[in-house]
């Protein structure tokens, strides 16, 4: 029967990816260029069937709930760490933050440094207690001592909320990309994404959902870093050359290597450093690549190898972006309508691309189209994993049925999630198409940080937690981080219409953090039930095999 | 069952020891990171015009990007070294400390 399904599935799989072909035509507004498109299909064609080959493969080793969460603890550190930094640089971080350096220069490169910073922390801090002490989803170990009920909803629901925001954005992403670099309708992109996501998650499981990753991941090292040598090679491999020409170029010209208006206030960057640094611990699709592997060791050498791929890869952009300054900007070929300095071919975003075709031809710019359209589905195949995960694991198999429902209705439910969220997140990319969705991952890490990340780090450290101060910490943070967001300008003035933000800044970590830490601190407290001090004295054994990682769930038992 | 483990675990000196070892390594380290980090992000707020000196008089490398490129770089360093000494020391205190409990069992 699954045998069947699955294989109903791929050829589901490899429909989809006929249509692509099919719809990948000349559409009006097109130029010349778009002949490339036909390289990046067959290129997109031949990951999108090797990826199926894997989760044909997958499907077969997908029995238990540990393989359909974590992949059986199976995976080993390298690999870990090849998926967990292929999980955190989506298509986002390539065209982006290219496009930021190519016009905010050094700010970028500021971005870019908070994005990573929240590694080693994670590390030091944070990835020992999450092997022991998690099983399938980082509210293992809040609901570790604490009422499971009421703390694994709270979780489920932050997680569903930072999931959907994540999702809005990658599918929008996506959207446009496609419908520019495969010459694709914006609609027909959105259901293939869906689609093929569906198919991975579905069938393959964390074993499928880890290999897109870790093969995109490769991908995406391989031709950032091809790009990165071609472009550099045309300075000579000289620093010093590339910023001189780029500065002598640059509308910013000497202010071009200093920090900039980005970053302008000190709230404001304080606020972002701490939302991408603690938004980083607390994304559910991240935190889950904690429990994929052996034991606290391989989880160690994950951290290992995702920060040293992170970090070599911002840096690969950094370069990307200031040649894109002199190879892109500097080529009328790139402007709409041929003027140097006015909008880019297929908007500011598309920088990368450029700079792909410019020095590579139309081959490398196929490369790097599949590679960003890879990124998007293997992005969005780990978040729609996180967040089944939330429905099945959290909310049906231990808030609903208490820990008794069978391990083969649990993946049942899972998939089933998995489905939904799909058409949930094709049906809200449909209809944030023409919404300006720049806040989406804002709040998405703000809500991470808010909501996800106080409760989580206390429960670990804090002997004092108790349910009640949970409860108040993370809704109180989910609250006001959404509160903020919606009150700042990217919402209330981008998307409702109001003359001015009623809260002046963009990130909300810096306000709602506390406010989290805060409720969770006093709710606790003051809470003297009985229930209370048993939370309290569980503590001891928790704590002890946070440190020991005794009793741990490991891959010997699946 | 565990819970007796763990009373033991929590018993012996070495538990005692991996624990205060590891920590004050971990927070030193954290710290580290934090306070450069948010260092950083205080120097990019109050005085920006800083980073965008050169090094050196003539070059085009600006202390920002030399500050930063050294900050991936040492962060990066900093978790080697703590994954090499948790891998290998700590780890290994740990399965004494998990023996020597399975031990007092027989």
């Amino acid at each position: 029967m699954m045998r069947r399904l699955t294989q109903f599935s791929t050829a589901l799989g490899l429909l989809a990816v006929a249509a692509l072909a099919y719809a990948g035509g000349p559409l009006e507004g097109v130029t010349e260029k778009q002949a490339t498109n036909w390289h990046a299909i067959i290129m997109f064609c031949i990951f999108v069937t090797m990826t199926m080959g894997i989760t044909y493969w997958a499907s077969s080793r997908t029995k238990s709930t540990a393989d359909f969460y974590t992949a059986g603890g199976g995976i080993t550190g390298f690999q870990n760490g090849l998926a967990i930094a292929g999980d955190y640089m989506s298509a986002a971080t390539l065209l982006g933050l290219t496009a930021m350096v190519y016009t905010q220069g050094y700010d970028g490169y500021i971005y870019m440094l908070a994005f990573f910073a929240g590694w080693p922390i994670i590390l030091f801090l944070m990835a020992e207690r999450l092997r022991n002490l998690g099983k399938f989803t980082f509210s293992d170990i809040t609901a570790y001592r604490l009422d499971e009920g009421k703390v694994r909803t709270m979780a489920a629901i932050s997680s569903l909320t930072v999931v959907c925001f994540y999702l809005i954005a990658q599918m929008v992403g996506a959207g446009q990309l496609i419908k520019l670099l495969f010459g694709l309708e914006y609609n027909v992109a959105i259901f293939a994404v869906g689609i093929l996501m569906m198919v991975y998650v579905t069938f393959g499981g964390m074993v499928a959902t880890t290999w897109v990753q870790i093969i995109k991941a490769c991908m995406l090292l391989a031709g950032g870093t091809l790009v990165m040598i071609l472009a550099f090679s045309q300075f000579d491999f000289s620093f010093q050359n590339l910023v001189e020409k780029a500065t002598a170029v640059h509308k910013l010209k000497d202010k071009l290597m200093y920090p900039g208006s980005l970053l302008a206030d000190p709230v404001t960057a304080i606020s972002l450093g701490l939302g991408l640094m603690f938004g980083t611990a607390g994304l559910p699709h991240i935190l889950m690549r904690f429990f994929t592997v052996t034991d606290a060791k391989e989880a160690r050498k994950s951290v290992l190898y995702a920060s040293g791929f992170v970090a070599y890869f911002f840096n690969v952009i950094f370069i990307m972006g200031l040649c894109g300054i002199l190879i892109v900007g500097q080529n009328p070929e790139f402007f709409e309508g041929g003027t140097v300095g006015g909008k880019l071919i297929g908007g500011g975003n598309m920088v990368a691309m450029h700079l792909a075709n410019a020095v590579g031809g139309n081959m490398l710019l196929g490369f790097l189209a599949a590679v960003a359209f890879a990124t998007i589905l293997a992005v969005v195949s780990g978040l729609a994993l996180a967040g089944a995960s939330a429905i099945s694991h959290d909310l049906y198999a231990r808030v609903i049925m208490k820990g008794q429902a069978s391990e083969t209705k649990e993946i049942q439910v899972s998939r089933i999630a998995t489905i939904c969220l799909g058409f949930v997140a094709i049906i809200l990319g449909i209809l944030f198409e023409k919404q300006n969705i720049a806040f989406m991952v804002g709040l998405a890490f703000g809500v991470a940080a808010a909501a996800n990340f106080p409760v989580l780090i206390l429960s670990m450290f804090w002997k004092g937690l108790t349910t009640r101060g949970a409860l108040f910490g993370g809704y109180g943070g989910l609250v006001s981080a959404v509160t903020l967001v919606v009150l700042s300008k990217s919402v209330w003035v981008d998307v409702l219409h109001n003359p001015a933000p009623l809260f002046p800044y963009g990130q909300p970590a810096l306000f709602a953090m506390p406010v989290a830490f805060l409720l969770a601190y006093i709710f606790s407290k003051t809470d003297s039930s009985a229930r209370a001090k048993l939370e309290i004295d569980a503590f001891e054994d928790q704590y002890v095999r946070g440190q020991t990682g005794f009793g741990a769930s490991s891959a010997s038992n699946h | 069952m565990s819970s007796v483990m763990y009373e033991r675990m929590r018993a012996n000196p070495k538990f005692q020891e991996l624990v205060t070892k590891r920590s004050r390594f971990a927070w030193t380290l954290a710290a580290i990171v934090l306070t450069m980090f948010y260092g950083f992000v205080m120097v990019v707020a109050f005085n920006p015009a800083s980073l965008g000196q050169p090094v050196s008089e003539g070059s085009m490398l600006t202390v920002g990007v030399a500050v930063e490129l050294f900050m991936f770089i040492f962060f990066w360093s900093l978790t080697a070294v703590y994954v090499r000494r948790a891998n290998t020391e700590f780890d290994s205190l740990t399965q004494e400390i998990v023996k020597e409990a399975w031990k007092e069992n027989k």
